[in-house]
């Protein structure tokens, strides 16, 4: 019966957002001129790794105190940052952005500090360029973001399916297996022919963002914010390989995060997964130490990837507007960057950073020893821009989900393909 | 001499001089308005969390309302939408089905399991309490065991169902197996906390009945199907609506079902997405908090209509 009052419960907070929005405007207390001592207040999900950051930045900064509000899971922060965002009050001063969040607010600008007046200019070089634009409005007038990381991406396989499949096990070797998708379709093909048990990778969902992020340019909205998913190429290429992997029967079907494909790690039922470098964790808690050594990392297919990656910004509704653009200037620094990869392993987003000997320097022991840092480098700079629209990862989901309907058997591609684009149409109506 | 001896109406002793008269006056407020105080509580939690946020919500469904904040009075465009959306007759239609499937097994089932409690047995208190304990259980962890138990490839279910030679089923890829596996949750949770309810109701039938059914040779069965079901009513009553409420709102379990990123989906093609599930998608996914809205009170509708046709249904039965 918690679900019935899971309706009422979601009133009250649209309630309780509405009331403590009329009360804002002498509830902080704490306002004081920019010079005398203030809190500043950071929202983030998951792991950020920005403790030490922040102490360095109090011991350089007297009378600026951080406090950091962090909430589990991005499923968890995201609704709670609308209700923040919508009801003007209660995002503190810095938010942390997902790259499938900040294209919602890019389309919305008005919410956030515009960076570019902060002079957030000069440190355009500072960031690769894509991810500069992510979070820069089509006119090119707004910045309400600084990248901080970004899920670079490889190859993720276990050697001793591949070496019992009589296909290379050196990461060189398995890279050049792969140059392109259909190579890599190849090479699962003649995977299964070995017949192992294992399918050749996990879902297809991972993939399919994987070659549509690759197409480069745009993908479901077009630069003015025009939808243009159903005539877009490169949508449909993506899907289209997509399929020609399922219909091969590559996909081992497992549902990302579903506690399958967490087992399937463990008992190895597939043999290849598409890893940001956000994943390498995953994995290395999922397979367990019993596994250790049977994966090691090696190049994507096609020219580099990226899924996944974050952003801070800084309200509107901040009182101290100012202090916290100087913050996050400093978290997303090449140094600041630096400092969360050597806490919590988050791949820069920053050229400096990457190219830098501690990053460029990293290895896993779990996969091999491989020279990750120098993997998902490449990766990151191989990358073209892509321009996401504002429904981006709502729309993500309907093809997803249209190809998991296909991996199931349970419509035709073609047919899935109009559903996914219908409903698609009806979202963005 | 006839004298009408009518009672002299007693002459008022004269009021004594009342001694502060602010006080007499707020003992009189004190009689009149205490007793509405003492019941205000409820009253104003319910107008701050219950009756605001229902018309907060209603105002919220009749405008274009987005990430971006009120864009402006609509009317009821949403609604309209809403009436042409196949995804969200879609979710009714689950929520229905999943609805039936989960509560008349459920109440049934619970009808036995009450009659069997309230015969003479051994560690009766133990018995009674051991029903209730599915309900202390968290819905999150049925959820996660249930998934495992259902689960395509490892799962119990299949594991069984191996056994008599039936290959294994895909629970979530389609609209029957995913109702039946999500219904079995919803039995295992609520099973036992009816059944206590229609204990309740057994226990204040009179002996008397039974034991003179007893005498006139009605077998155990018949005795339940004439002298306990009818006594019992008004707790089948209750706890038919109950369950239609809580029917009308099944979202945790659907939820953990599903699995995965885009679990408020309900399934690749919505097979088992209900209607709070939808209403949170369109609000909190696709960021469209005036359509929501619009689900939310369209559910709120739906169980009014549906208590309603219960209660007509269960007092005709009754007659």
């Amino acid at each position: 019966m918690p679900a019935r009052l899971r309706r009422t419960l979601l009133a009250t907070a649209m309630a309780a957002t509405l009331v403590a929005a009329a009360a804002c405007g002498g509830a902080d207390d704490d306002q004081q001129s920019a010079s005398g001592p203030v809190t500043l207040v950071v929202k983030t999900f998951s792991q950020f790794g920005y403790d030490a950051l922040y102490k360095q930045y109090e011991a350089s900064h007297p009378g600026v105190t951080i406090k950091e509000d962090n909430i589990g899971k991005l499923g968890d922060y995201s609704p709670k940052l609308q209700q923040w965002m919508t009801a003007g009050s209660g995002a503190g001063d810095v938010v942390a952005l997902e790259e499938g969040i900040i294209s919602q607010y890019v389309a919305k600008p008005d919410k956030f500090v515009n960076l570019l007046d902060k002079g957030a200019d000069a440190l355009k070089p500072d960031y690769l360029d894509w991810k500069w634009n992510q979070a820069l409005t089509a006119d090119g007038k707004t910045l309400i973001g600084l990248g901080t990381d970004i899920g670079a991406q490889g190859m993720c396989y276990r050697k001793d399916l591949f070496a019992q499949a009589g296909l290379p096990t050196d990461r060189e070797q398995v890279g050049a297996l792969w140059p392109t998708w259909d190579a890599y379709l190849a090479t699962g093909k003649r995977f299964l022919i070995a017949n192992t048990g294992a399918k050749f990778y996990d879902s297809s969902s991972g993939m399919y963002q994987n070659i549509l992020m690759q197409q480069g340019d745009h993908t479901y909205y077009d630069k003015a914010n025009t939808f243009v998913a159903d005539s877009n190429p490169a949508v449909r290429s993506a899907y289209d390989q997509t399929v020609g992997m399922i219909q091969a029967g590559l996909s081992a079907d497992l549902d990302q995060y579903s506690p399958q494909w967490n087992a399937g790690f463990k008992k190895g039922t597939f043999a290849t997964i598409a890893c940001p470098s956000w994943m390498l964790a995953t994995i290395q808690k999922q397979a367990g130490p019993e596994n250790a050594g049977k994966w090691d990392v090696a190049k994507v297919p096609g020219n580099g990837a990226v899924r996944g990656g974050s952003f801070l910004a800084v309200p509107k509704q901040s009182k101290h507007q100012d202090q916290a653009v100087e913050l996050v200037k400093f978290l997303t620094s090449a140094k600041g960057q630096i400092g969360a990869f050597q806490a919590k392993g988050n791949f820069p987003s920053s050229p400096q950073a990457i190219d830098d000997p501690v990053v460029q320097g990293l290895t896993n022991a779990y996969f091999g020893n491989a020279p990750v840092g120098k993997i998902f480098g490449a990766s990151a700079k191989a990358v073209k821009p892509v321009y996401l629209g504002p429904a981006n990862v709502a729309i993500g989901d309907r093809f997803t989900n249209a190809l998991l309907a296909v991996e199931q058997g349970k419509l035709p591609p073609a047919e899935a393909w109009s559903k996914a684009i219908d409903e698609a149409k009806r979202l963005v109506k | 001499m006839v004298t009408q001896q009518r009672p002299r109406a007693a002459v008022k002793p004269p009021a004594p001089p009342r001694p502060r008269e602010r006080g007499s006056l707020l003992s009189r407020w004190d009689l009149k308005a205490s007793p509405y105080l003492y019941i205000s509580p409820f009253f104003l939690l319910f107008a701050v969390f219950g009756l605001f946020p229902l018309l907060y919500t209603a105002w919220v469904s009749l405008h274009n309302w987005d990430l971006g904040g009120d864009g402006g009075f609509i009317g009821l465009d949403n609604y309209a939408t809403l009436f042409g959306d196949p995804d969200f007759w879609n979710a009714v239609v689950n929520t229905l089905g999943m609805l039936v499937l989960a509560t008349v097994p459920q109440l049934l089932l619970a009808m036995v399991v009450a009659a069997l409690l309230n015969q003479q047995l051994r560690a009766r208190l133990l018995l009674r309490m051991g029903v209730l304990l599915p309900i202390v259980t968290s819905v999150a962890a049925v959820g996660i065991v249930f998934s495992q138990i259902f689960d395509r490839d490892a799962g119990m279910v299949n594991g069984l169902l191996h056994l008599v030679g039936v290959s294994p089923i895909d629970w979530r890829a389609d609209k029957w197996s995913s109702w039946i596996a999500i219904s079995t949750m919803v039995d295992w949770r609520w099973t036992g906390y009816n059944s206590l309810i229609y204990l309740a109701a057994m226990q204040s039938i009179p002996r008397e009945l039974y034991e003179a059914a007893t005498v006139d040779g009605a077998s155990k069965i018949r005795q339940f199907r004439s002298i306990t079901v009818p006594m019992i009513r008004p707790a089948i009553v209750f706890t038919v609506i109950m369950s239609t409420i809580a029917g009308m709102q099944l979202f945790t379990e659907p939820l953990i079902f599903g699995q995965g990123t885009y679990a408020i989906s309900g399934g690749s093609l919505r097979q088992f997405q209900t209607v709070s599930m939808y209403m949170f998608e369109k609000a909190f996914r696709d960021a469209d908090l005036g359509y929501g809205s619009a689900i939310a009170w369209m559910i709120f509708l739906l169980i009014t209509i549906l208590a309603v046709i219960n209660f007509l249904v269960t007092r005709r039965s009754a007659k």
